[in-house]
This record gives C-alpha cells, structure tokens and sequence, in this order.
C-alpha cells in the first residue's frame, strides 16, 4: 500500500508539473480493498481540463505500482479552495516563477511588492496575468479561489 | 423526487452554460486584444465545466443517455437554455452586455442552489458560484469602461443594453416544472431573484453612465425549446463532428 499510495501522492498537475496533486490539496482520500485501489479527488475549477489527465495519470501511477483495479472518484463538496494548497506547493510556485495564492503578491523574479495586474484571466483558468512594477517582468499569479 | 422532472431541470441549467460557453468560444483568436482573448474563452471554459457537471448529473439519473447525448444529439426544440444566452456575440459590446445581465442572474441562482436539498446541485452552485464572482467582475469593468467611455463606446454600450434588454424578463419566469423543483426543496424560485437582480444591473448601469432601457416588449419560450434563429446554426456548427461520426473521440 505504502507504494501505492507514494506513487498517487506523486503525481503531478500537467499545466504546472512542479505541483503534486497534494501539494494543490486536491487528493482528499485513498482507500485500499485488498489490492483495489479507491481514490477521492476534488477538482479546482470547473472547467480544468487538468482534470482529466489527473484522473489518467492517477490510475496509471497505482497500477504501476501494483493496483489492481483503480477508481477514482470525484467530490465536489466541500468545494476546493485555493487555502488547501500546502506551504511546500506554494514554495515550488514561486521557484517556478508563478505567484502563489494569498494577499499583496510580489514578484517570484525580484521579490518587488505591488506588481500590476494586466488581466484576471491567465494562461489557464487558475491564474492571473500580473508585470512586475519594478523589475518589468510579465508573470502569472495563482488566482484566489 | 420523479426522474424525468430532475433530468429536465438539471438540463435547464446545463444548457444554459454550454450554450453561452460555445458562444464565448467563437471570440477565440478574434477578440479586441490578447488579454480578452484569454479572458472570455477561461470564462467559457469555466461555463463548460459548469455544463459538464450538470449533464454528467443530469446522466447520472437518467441512466440511459450520456453527457454528449445531452449536447451533441439533441435538436434545437429540445434544448432549454435561456433566449439571452444564445444571441450571437455582434460587437464587443454586445458580448459584455451579454455577460453582464446574464452573470448577475446567475450568481444569484448559483447562491439560492446552494442551499438546495438535493446535494448534487447544491455542490455544483456552491463550485460555480466563486467563478461566476469572477465573470461578473470583469464584464462589468468593461461595461463601465465603455459605457463611460468616448461618445462612441458609450453609444455602442447603451445599444447593446438595449438590444438584448427585451430577453431579460424571460430569467424571472417560472413553470410547472420550477414550482414542482422549488416545492421539493430542490428548486430556486427564480421569480424571488428579479428584485436583486435589477437592482444589481440598475447599479453597474448607472455607474457605467448608462439608462436603464424601456422597453415592455419581452420575449419568451426558451425553457420550452422555443428560440430565436440564432440557436439552430450555432448548434449545427457545435454538433457537426459528432454527427458526422458519431461517438467520435481523441
């Protein structure tokens, strides 16, 4: 089981491979039946197509590492937000060059306060598009949700 | 609660987000600039995940059909989505007026839902309700920077505000099948919407430096499968793979 269950822990959201699915906190629950495997997820938002490969790829992590059958199902209740994200995710964000969610973001290039935001939507729909008021450079921010 | 009634209900309010979601998407690599590009296909993208929750709902009860019978197999008289959300995209302004007057109503629906007895529903308001907050913040920025905008945007703003004023009386009415939903617990009474949702639109108008249109000339029937012309081409456009080779997939 300790296999398996490192095997889904590890896996990653495709759009921001830096992100395991824990770290985002939308694992909610694996449950094992001998070696049938039953795993909770909540997805983010609505419209992710993340999602599907999420799904995807958590089947094939545990089938890989000795599951025989995988289900993994999806709860929508409570709804996800973007406080389950863990401390160590929203330390690889900013490494990445994405600004994690929460109030007064700074610039994950120079750590200047008070970037512009140049539009709500970004290059997927959980972030943000912002530029740096100091050193100019074009970022995403992780939306709160 | 009768199957049938449920599936028909849940599909209401699919429809509306599929077909408002395939209508933002036509803006995909033709809006004003890069960033609206983005910004109405995400909303887009968030309204067909909405959709894609309710019909997978909606197939769950069902038990027959599935979520791309739901939306690629049905004809035009079978879908139930609101008038407003299938006129077409015209100008910039148009989509934005569109947007606004629908994601107000839909952010009060989505809050009313919440707390409806039927768990499903209430998990999918409750999901949808803090992406709409972001649709309806950033329709109404352009509303008022149009509006308050030159002579010529503001001109263009109010006419689409007019334009698509007469297919707003249609989100407050109610049938059978609501009084039905909304006695089991299930249902919003939408007609209780009406107030906040005017004064809502009444707000962002004024401060956008806009009137408030007068017409009395309001039109109805999309909960019935009665539309407008504009519904039938979009939907040959959206269903032609699926028609063309049924049960294609990638």
């Amino acid at each position: 089981m300790n296999q398996i269950r490192q095997a889904i822990e590890s896996v990653c959201d495709p759009e921001i491979p830096v992100l395991t699915i824990v770290d985002l906190g939308i694992l909610r629950m694996i449950e094992q039946t001998g070696n049938d495997i039953t795993v909770t997820v909540t997805p983010t938002y609505s419209g992710c197509p993340a999602m599907d490969t999420i799904t995807e790829d958590i089947v094939a992590a545990a089938t890989r590492a000795g599951a025989r059958s995988v289900e993994v199902k999806t709860v929508l209740s409570p709804a996800w937000t973007t406080e389950w994200m863990s401390v160590e995710g929203r330390r690889k964000l900013t490494e990445y060059g994405i600004a994690p969610p929460g109030t007064d973001p700074i610039c994950p290039l120079c750590s200047a306060p008070d970037p512009r935001q140049v539009s709500e939507f970004g290059s997927t729909a959980c972030k943000a598009l912002m530029v740096c008021s100091d050193c100019g450079e074009p970022f995403d921010r992780f939306k709160n949700l | 609660m009768d199957t049938p009634e449920l599936v028909r209900y849940t599909l209401r309010y699919a429809d509306d987000c599929l077909v408002l979601s395939h209508r933002l998407a036509e803006w995909s690599s033709r809006a004003p600039d890069l960033e609206e590009d983005i910004a109405l296909t995400n909303i887009g993208l968030d309204l067909l995940g909405q959709a894609r929750m309710l019909y997978s709902y909606a197939c769950e009860i069902d038990g027959a059909r599935t979520e791309d019978d739901f939306a690629f197999f049905r004809t035009e008289r079978q879908f139930s989505n609101l008038l407003l959300v299938e006129q077409p995209n015209g100008n910039f302004a148009n989509t934005i007026a569109r947007q606004v007057l629908f994601s107000t109503y839909q952010q009060l629906l989505w809050d009313q839902m919440g707390t409806s007895s039927d768990a499903k529903l209430a998990a999918v308001a409750a999901r949808a309700r803090k992406e709409t907050a972001y649709h309806l913040r950033h329709s109404r920025t352009w509303l008022s920077r149009l509006g308050d905008g030159t002579d010529e945007s503001h001109t263009r703003m109010q006419s689409a505000v007019d334009a698509l004023w007469r297919f707003t009386a249609e989100l407050f009415v109610v049938d059978d099948l609501d009084l039905s939903m909304v006695s089991a617990g299930i249902g919003v009474d939408v007609r209780d919407l009406e107030d906040s949702w005017l004064a809502s639109v009444a707000t962002d108008l004024r401060e956008a430096t806009l009137s408030m249109p007068d017409h009395h000339q309001q039109a109805g029937g999309g909960r019935d499968g009665r539309h407008t012309n504009h519904l039938r081409p979009m939907l040959a456009e959206m269903q032609v793979l699926q028609r063309t080779y049924p049960g294609a997939s990638w």
